[in-house]
């Protein structure tokens, strides 16, 4: 394999970068947006130069390494600190870097009246590095390095004003449930070093056949439930709505484009353990099922902009795991709507964060209406995302959620009908939940209630913004002509294996999605239509009450596992205060009570001592004449 | 007619040096003006310690039984021991020389016009340094000694001066007096014992020669043989205050001069477990079976009584005394180990205890009001945020005495236990180890009072060293530290010198 110098500063440059924010404090206010700014364009130069260079060698000669140092050597154990930028890397690190570059522009004007910027883009420039060494680590402990450095930038950006109790504890949240997920990964190295003795992808992959398929099974699920903590999956979702207290660009870069991605990255690159363990790939199709539609019904019914924007990236996210379940087949199209919904998300999300900037933070849609010509610009490019997530041709989503529909259908049997019409429900309610949030932003009466009219925002926000849009506009069409993203991931992902009878031509797959994406406009459209109330209205159906609370995805962690915990740990607690604790004390007093006793021996009259010293000694010779008797 | 003994003058030098050292300095107080004794005393004590020290290096590979007719043997352990004493001395010796914590005039009587005055003039009992050397060399001679009469005689000269340094502290000075009357009276008691078992064991053997006691077994009349067993090891027993007849030591360690306590804790503790031992591996080894069981016995009671009753003090300095009754115990497993493990082990915990209890007594100088030490524990609260590096030194002793790892204690403790374990002993161990678990609360509970209690308003100070302290203590507590992480310097050694002859 061929070897690069280059791939260090990708990671080095943005830790630095951090570093010197971090630490040179106040005198660093001026000038460290402009500097982490520039070190994120250059690690996407950096990157752009690999990628150009990785294009003109063959297949088998693209992916390059690097060996920093040796990290571990323990015995028989041993890890080095290299990173491998192949293929598959290559893709998220123009994603990090570019849209992380785009959001540092827009950034620089979003926070350019928060007291605390410098920080902000010391954290920025912290994810951008942890993310890259995720993708980049050649072996699943270096990736873990990564990946609590992600998990750290993220909880200290969603708690970034944590002044208010409520972002904290937010914050706290995101934590909490990474953790479990964390513990998920930690798991599947141990059980890969125990049965392969190797941790390395490189390694793993090539001694995959040996494995029992428990062994390989008990990987992929704890795997998986890894990628379920970081990409807020089913059944540790529950985070990724209140992650939304962070800063919007935070939330456009970190929980849509690409933190959240990383599971569907870590799936992918284990391609070669999922392959082989059927059941833990049910258990991803599974998982992805769920979610989308969760996600799907939670988007429905939130007034949160943001919020709702969450909840389509959860269920969004959710198409590609689902994708990275059916195999070989589907993980160039994971990876490809990964990219495209990364233009479109984050374009929204931003448009979102210009929203909120002309309308004084307000996240509320109840309390928007006719924004779109006082905003025409984040309204246009909004509504250029809004095309592309619901599938509309030739947006960017069209190509890849049709391709992840169409393979589902073609999974074959009853998986496959089932895996369709779960695609297609939830490409028809991302249809009415992004037409509802469009109608209560930008269209129909103005609910504002004060007289300040919405302004749009400055270029600064506005370029970063239209670029996305461009790949809100072409990146599925680019990445999808001459079928050129799944040719680039061959020799990642394993090619084909076995070819799926087509269930139905894609024409037809295509023209049922659209057809159910028409129903779920209509149905928003004439839901929605007309002036509307500030208020939410109350006397709303269950299902929307459920909805509303996220379909009681918190009751349900805080009944099973908070309130149980806490009783749990408080016994336990109760337990050591009393029985541990309270042997300790009782060896104490008792103890204590002796040497008071004993101490009274010690009268000050040396008459005592004398006597004392002569029944010792006669008791020392009776004793001893008794023994020897 | 009486021959001249033959006395081999260069092996038994080191003693004889420190001797004519004390009688300089007995000279020097009679004819030298009161101005200059002080800075002449320090010097002498100092240069006779270190010319000793050098014999003792010349010497290191020589042995004999012969150095003094059958009286002296000057083999490896002796030597190891001898210096041992030699190195503690000298570390004492800085702490001694800080008159600060010295009686003025001691003929004075207490609270009377003659002991303002005496303060006034800042008279100085420069006496101090002749004794302490008198004591060094009775010391010095203690573990070479292989006959009784010897052995008496180097009880008798180390513990005299010993007696009535007890009694020369500059503040509480009826205290004072009183301990040095009680550690006199029972010292007496106690070597009359000694003197009674020699008696005993002359009349069993027809010798008073430890080999020729040794070569005596197995003849009949094991009753004088028991008794003569049980009161010199009581005479012994009293020197290292193994329960019960360990009465006198909290007393006198609180009521002696601090730099006194930490010598005669430290100091005297080597001299008399290089007796101890001596006898027994060499003259008793015969009758093994007679005084491991008692030795035992008397290791389990001390150790678990000196932990038990330390919990309960107030008084920084009983708990130390208490702390050293169960070192004591802790040591009497290698004496009943009774293998070269045992007495490697031993040599090891005695320099290692010695020095930490030196830097100990030391710190115990520091810690002051307006009326001198403070003793009391309650007012040792939170002298740890006010004199951070003091109270870190100490609480590094205390966890040393602990016996936690990376400590010379531990490796004491655990050489010692090993060896122990090694010979059988396992009831011992047992003990042992829990009677340090039980002795580790009280150690920690100082350093949690030092650190972890906010501090009342109180006048208690450390005050600044002066330089001779300054080195005493850092030196005692860098080289404690230096055997806690690399204790094969001084285990090596030991290994080296573990060795008795006949």
């Amino acid at each position: 394999m061929q070897t690069s110098a280059n791939l260090v500063w990708l990671i080095a440059l943005p830790l630095f970068s951090s570093a010197i924010l971090l630490l040179a404090g106040k005198r660093a206010n001026s000038w460290g947006h402009v500097m982490a700014t520039i070190v994120s364009a250059s690690a996407f130069t950096i990157g752009f130069v690999e990628f150009i260079a990785m294009q003109s060698r063959a297949d088998e000669n693209r992916a390059v390494a690097q060996k920093l140092f040796t990290w571990i050597s323990v015995g028989s154990f041993n890890v080095d600190a290299s990173l491998l930028l192949d293929q598959l890397s290559i893709c998220f690190v123009l994603l990090i870097t570019g849209v992380g570059t785009l959001i540092h522009i827009y950034s620089i004007a979003y926070m350019s009246h928060d007291l605390d910027r410098r920080r902000f883009f010391a954290y920025l420039n912290l994810f951008i590095a942890a993310m890259l060494l995720l993708v980049l680590g050649d072996s699943y402990l270096n990736l873990y390095v990564g990946w609590e450095g992600v998990g750290l930038a993220s909880y200290l950006l969603i708690g970034f004003w944590n002044q208010k109790p409520a972002y904290a504890t937010a914050a706290k949240k995101a934590f909490v449930a990474n953790r479990v997920g964390d513990v998920g990964l930690s798991l599947a190295i141990m059980i890969a070093f125990a049965t392969f003795g190797d941790v390395s992808f490189a390694g793993i992959k090539e001694h995959v056949e040996h494995a029992s398929s428990t062994q390989l099974t008990a990987i992929g699920l704890m795997l998986l439930l890894a990628a379920c903590g970081k990409s807020a999956q089913f059944p540790l979702q529950s985070w990724l709505g209140d992650a939304m207290a962070g800063p919007t660009p935070v939330s456009a870069l970190i929980h849509a484009a690409t933190m959240v991605t990383a599971g569907v990255y870590l799936i992918t690159r284990s391609n070669f353990i999922f392959d082989e363990a059927p059941i833990a790939q049910l258990m991803v199709l599974i998982v992805g099922g769920i979610t989308l539609l969760f996600g799907a019904i939670i988007g429905t019914a939130k007034d949160d902009i943001k919020k709702a924007l969450a909840a389509s990236t959860m269920s969004q996210i959710g198409y590609m795991i689902l994708a990275t379940g059916l195999g070989p087949i589907g993980y160039a199209f994971a990876i490809m709507h990964l990219l495209t919904h990364g233009f479109f998300k984050a374009s929204m999300f931003l448009g979102a964060g210009s929203v909120m900037h002309g309308m004084k933070d307000e996240v509320n849609m109840r309390k928007y209406g006719g924004i779109g010509k006082f905003m025409p610009i984040t309204a246009l490019t909004f509504g250029l995302g809004y095309l592309a997530i619901i599938g509309v041709p030739p947006f960017a989503g069209f190509y890849s959620k049709d391709k992840i529909i169409e393979t589902a259908f073609n999974a074959g049997g009853m998986k496959g009908l089932a895996l369709g019409i779960a695609t297609l429900l939830g490409a028809m309610i991302t249809a009415f939940y992004m037409t509802r949030v469009v109608i209560l932003t930008f269209f129909g009466n103005e609910r504002w209630g004060h007289k300040d009219e919405p302004h749009e925002s400055p270029a600064l926000m506005l370029i970063p913004i239209g670029l996305l849009s461009i790949g809100s506009i072409a990146s599925g069409f680019i990445l999808s002509k001459g079928e050129g993203l799944v040719h680039w991931l061959e020799p990642v992902v394993n090619p084909l294996k076995e070819h799926h009878d087509e269930f139905l031509p894609p024409i037809v797959v295509s023209l049922m999605t659209l057809t159910v994406v028409a129903i779920g406009i209509l149905i928003a459209v004439s839901k929605y239509r007309g002036d509307q109330l500030a208020q939410a209205p109350e006397n709303v159906s269950v299902l929307t009450k459920a909805a509303r609370r996220d379909l009681f995805q918190d009751d349900l962690n805080e009944s099973v596992f908070m309130h149980p915990g806490q009783t749990l740990v408080r016994n336990i607690l109760n337990i050591d205060y009393l029985v541990l604790d309270g042997l300790v004390r009782a060896v104490g007093s008792v103890s204590l009570t002796a040497g008071s006793r004993l101490r009274s021996l010690q009268n000050g009259y040396v008459r005592s001592y004398a006597l004392l010293m002569i029944i010792g000694a006669l008791a020392l010779i009776a004793a001893i004449w008794v023994v020897t008797a | 007619m009486l021959i001249a003994p033959s006395l081999i003058y260069s092996l038994i030098a080191p003693i004889l040096i420190v001797l004519g050292g004390a009688l300089i300095g007995v000279l020097v107080e009679a004819f030298l003006s009161k101005a200059h004794r002080a800075a002449v005393q320090i010097t002498i004590s100092i240069g006779t310690l270190l010319l000793a020290l050098q014999q003792l290096w010349r010497i290191r590979d020589l042995s004999s039984t012969t150095a003094a007719v059958n009286s002296v043997t000057i083999d490896k352990a002796g030597i190891f021991l001898q210096a041992t004493v030699v190195v503690l001395a000298l570390v004492a010796v800085l702490l001694i020389a800080d008159q600060e914590n010295f009686v003025a005039q001691a003929s004075a009587v207490p609270g009377s016009n003659e002991e303002k005055n005496s303060l006034q003039e800042k008279s100085q009992q420069t006496e101090i340094f002749p004794l302490f050397l008198f004591a060094v060399a009775g010391m010095m001679l203690f573990p070479v000694a292989s006959d009784l009469i010897t052995l008496f005689v180097a009880l008798e000269v180390f513990s005299l001066p010993l007696y009535l340094l007890a009694g020369l502290s500059r503040r509480r000075r009826l205290l004072s007096q009183e301990s040095a009357l009680k550690y006199f009276l029972l010292g007496a008691y106690s070597s009359a014992f000694f003197l009674f078992g020699a008696a005993f064991l002359y009349g069993y053997s027809g010798t008073i020669s430890l080999s020729g006691i040794s070569a005596a077994a197995g003849s009949a009349n094991n009753i004088f043989l028991l008794i003569g067993i049980v009161f010199v090891s009581v005479g012994l027993l009293f020197k290292i205050g193994a329960v019960p007849f360990h009465s006198w030591t909290p007393d006198v360690y609180q009521g002696a001069p601090t730099p006194i306590t930490g010598f005669m804790a430290a100091a005297t503790k080597v001299a008399a477990f290089g007796a101890l031992l001596r006898i027994f591996y060499v003259g008793f080894a015969q009758e093994q079976t007679l005084w491991r069981p008692l030795i035992t016995v008397i290791a389990i009671i001390t150790m678990l009584f000196g932990s038990l009753v330390a919990i309960a003090q107030r008084d920084v300095k009983r708990m130390l005394a208490y702390s050293s009754i169960a070192h004591a115990g802790f040591l009497l497993s290698g004496v009943v180990a009774l293998s070269k493990d045992g007495l490697v082990a031993s040599l090891f915990y005695l320099f290692a205890y010695g020095l930490t209890t030196i830097a100990a007594f030391g710190i115990i100088t520091l810690v002051r009001d307006s009326s001198g030490e403070v003793t009391d524990l309650n007012r040792w609260i939170g002298i740890g945020k006010k004199s951070p590096l003091v109270a870190g030194s100490f609480a590094f002793i205390l966890l040393s005495f602990a016996g936690i790892p990376l400590t010379s204690g531990f490796i004491g403790k655990f050489a010692i236990f090993s060896s122990a374990y090694k010979s059988g002993y396992i009831s011992l161990v047992v003990v042992g180890v829990l009677s340090s678990a039980i002795a580790a609360f009280f150690y920690i509970r100082v350093i949690i009072m030092m650190f972890f209690t906010d501090p009342v308003n109180d006048s208690v100070s450390v005050v600044i060293p002066s330089v001779k302290s300054r080195i005493s203590i850092i030196v005692a507590t860098v080289i404690s530290i230096i055997l806690g992480l690399m204790p094969s310097l001084l285990l090596n050694a030991a290994t080296t010198y573990a060795n008795f002859i006949k």
